[in-house]
């Protein structure tokens, strides 16, 4: 019986907004726009972050990511003449830390050499990583066909290699993929599996390092390339050795993570001299990023705020002008017998009607911004279920809030008077 | 005036009314002590010069306002000192009002607006419906149902009016100058129907200014200055 009342005060009020249409158009637009801009900005917002927090992601959360780093006091020393600098970590740092800490379940070192590899007339700059079998559990990167490293291939030292999609298809092309022998340096290694592409970040031009990986066992690298590398650019050589260019150590969960990066970081200070490493986390960078996140919702969220504030007000204004225009119509409900709480519930109706419909147009927009961005900006952007309820809810709100006081103006006429009134 | 009638024979029953308004620091006394009962069935006219009092008379009659001083009992209830969702609740069970400018709502139609009392009184659409078909029908106006009151003369509007104060079957039907809006002719037509429903039993009380709509009363009370000046008994 209530919600049937209720219906048919909806409708009824639905009638009377009707009867004004343009005026009624008009004055939702502020909340049209407004829940449009607000489900519109969190799409974009919820998009870019989560572009950004998957990149973290897959870094791993229980990882610590050690790279090798050329130490600053030795590049500005460059022009005095170093003849050779020496840096990164060493094959005695994976072993330490594999050793040292408990809460280390997996190590994966990487050595990375550039070097070109060619198959027949093809040939593409490589960024070979001499890794473990270790790395293809630790760094997720699905397998398309073959197989990668295994222990035996390790302890073999076999001359095999894993490529990426990207740089199969450009090395291989239509050719059978498995079993090739690309031309490495001076070295023959044999394909034996290829690894799904990382997907370029966000449209960028240029084809990522990751991209262009050969996996290969550390010790064949080791033993075919060395450590020592020659780096002829314009014109200056300079030459490096590094053992380890990185060195991703797993931990058995996310509470170890931050204790082992410290534990590790005051080990690597004892054995190196100089600091040609720096620790990352990916837990604090998606920590971080997270909080970033955050505060730029919190931002979109006050801006949205404040139109739908505005859009509040355009309402509150019509309404008060409805009730100027209707006085005798609610003298005379009063004077049939309406009492003051159902008079202020025939403007609030009116009021929500009028700030939902606007919602739901605004809704409409705010699927439909979204989606303009992503295809014709290329931005990626989410859309998600709980940001269409919650623009609902504040439409609905700001109806209830903006809708109370013209309400209660009409309520609060003495019903003489409003009989009276021209 | 103080005659022992038995409370049952009254519908209403005014004592020692007075209406005090208080306007720019002045008080204006609207109503000067009023003491009238009201038989059941009986047809009164009010008249009087304009700020004779009146108009506040029938706003204290049809609860719309409250004495400043004196008592008011409609149906054995004494509703003087009542609170505004009371008296409220009093407009919509036991009193009909039809004004000069007959006051339908114009967004409404005509069933709409002969319904409104009973939307009010938590009616089901259904028997509200056939209630105002049978009303329209009272006044001649079946036909007219899906109509706006723009759509009507005014002769019409004021019968839909008429029919929306009936719908609550009230104690006491007010009537405030009902023909001031309209020709001769129809008014003359609105004031039988008036006076038909109060054959019926109808408690009516009508404020007019015009001697023979007046005329068409069982008593005239004629007000100045706030006081009751005569009453008369007419011979119809």
């Amino acid at each position: 019986m209530r919600t049937l009342r209720l219906a048919r005060n909806v409708r009824l009020g639905i009638k009377n907004l009707l009867l004004h249409k343009l005026r009624s158009f008009l004055t939702t637009l502020g909340v049209v726009f407004g829940v449009g801009s607000v489900i519109a900005m969190l799409a974009v917002g919820e998009g870019a972050s989560k572009e950004a927090l998957e990149r973290i992601r897959k870094l791993g959360s229980q990882n610590i990511i050690i790279t090798a780093m050329k130490p600053v006091e030795e590049e500005s020393a460059q022009n005095v003449m170093v003849f050779m600098s020496i840096y990164g970590l060493l094959y005695d740092d994976e072993m330490r830390i594999a050793e040292s800490f408990p809460a280390v379940e997996r190590t994966a070192p990487v050595k990375l050499i550039r070097k070109e590899g060619r198959l027949g007339a093809r040939s593409l700059d490589l960024r070979i990583v001499g890794t473990t079998p270790a790395w293809f559990d630790l760094v997720q990167r699905p397998l398309i066909a073959g197989r990668v490293l295994t222990a035996r291939d390790m302890a073999e030292k076999g001359d095999a290699v894993v490529l990426t999609e990207y740089g199969a298809r450009r090395l291989l092309a239509t050719q059978a993929t498995i079993g090739q022998w690309l031309r490495i340096g001076g070295n023959y290694l044999q394909v034996i599996g290829i690894v799904k592409s990382e997907s370029a970040a966000g449209g960028s031009m240029q084809t990522p390092d990751q991209e262009i990986d050969a996996y290969i066992p550390l010790d064949v690298a080791r033993e075919r390339f060395g450590d020592v590398f020659i780096q002829a650019t314009s014109g200056t050589r300079s030459m490096e050795q590094v053992e380890l260019h990185q060195m991703i150590v797993e931990v058995r969960s996310t509470e170890d993570v931050e204790p082992t990066a410290s534990g590790i970081e005051a080990m690597l200070k004892r054995f190196h001299k100089k600091t040609d490493y720096r620790i990352s986390v990916p837990l604090a960078l998606l920590r971080q990023a997270e909080a970033t996140k955050r505060t730029f919702n919190i931002v979109l969220g006050s801006i949205a705020a404040i139109s739908l504030v505005v859009g509040g007000i355009g309402i509150m204004n019509i309404m008060l002008a409805t009730v100027t225009e209707r006085t005798r119509e609610i003298g005379i409900r009063r004077a049939i017998g309406a009492k003051r709480r159902q008079i202020i519930g025939q403007f609030l109706i009116e009021t929500v009607v009028l700030s939902v419909c606007g919602g739901l147009a605004g809704i409409g927009i705010g699927l439909f911004i979204p989606w303009l961005i992503s295809r014709f900006a290329g931005m990626p952007t989410i859309v998600s279920a709980y940001s269409l309820v919650l623009s609902l809810g504040i439409s609905m709100s700001v109806g209830i809030v903006f809708g109370i006081y013209p309400a209660l103006r009409a309520a609060r006429l003495d019903p003489i008077e409003a009989l009276r009134h021209e | 005036m103080n005659t022992p009638a038995s409370e049952n024979a009254l519908t209403a029953q005014i004592v020692d009314l007075r209406k005090v308004y208080h306007m720019d620091s002045q008080y204006v006394t609207a109503l000067d002590g009023i003491t009238v009962s009201f038989e059941r069935g009986s047809f009164w006219a009010i008249m009087g010069p304009s700020g004779s009092g009146k108009s506040t008379m029938l706003n204290l009659l049809g609860c719309l306002d409250r004495p400043t001083s004196g008592q008011y009992i409609l149906e054995g209830q004494d509703v003087s000192s009542l609170d505004d969702d009371a008296l409220s609740e009093i407009r919509l069970k036991r009193v009909g009002f039809i004004f000069q400018s007959f006051n339908l709502i114009p967004q409404l139609t005509v069933r709409e607006n002969i319904e409104l009392p009973l939307y009010y009184l938590g009616w089901d659409p259904g028997s509200s419906a056939e209630r105002a078909r049978e009303l329209a029908a009272k006044v001649g106006l079946e036909k007219r149902l899906a109509h706006r009151p723009s759509e009507l003369s005014g002769g019409e509007q004021q019968r839909v009016a008429v029919a929306r104060a009936l719908a609550n079957d009230p104690a006491i039907l007010l009537a405030d100058e009902p023909t001031g809006n309209l020709d001769t002719a129809t008014g003359e037509e609105i004031m039988r129907l008036i006076a038909e429903l109060n054959e019926q039993g109808k408690t009516i009380i009508m404020v007019t200014h015009e001697a023979h709509i007046a005329a068409f009363a069982k008593r005239c009370l004629h007000l100045r200055d706030g006081i009751v000046e005569r009453i008369e008994r007419a011979d119809r």
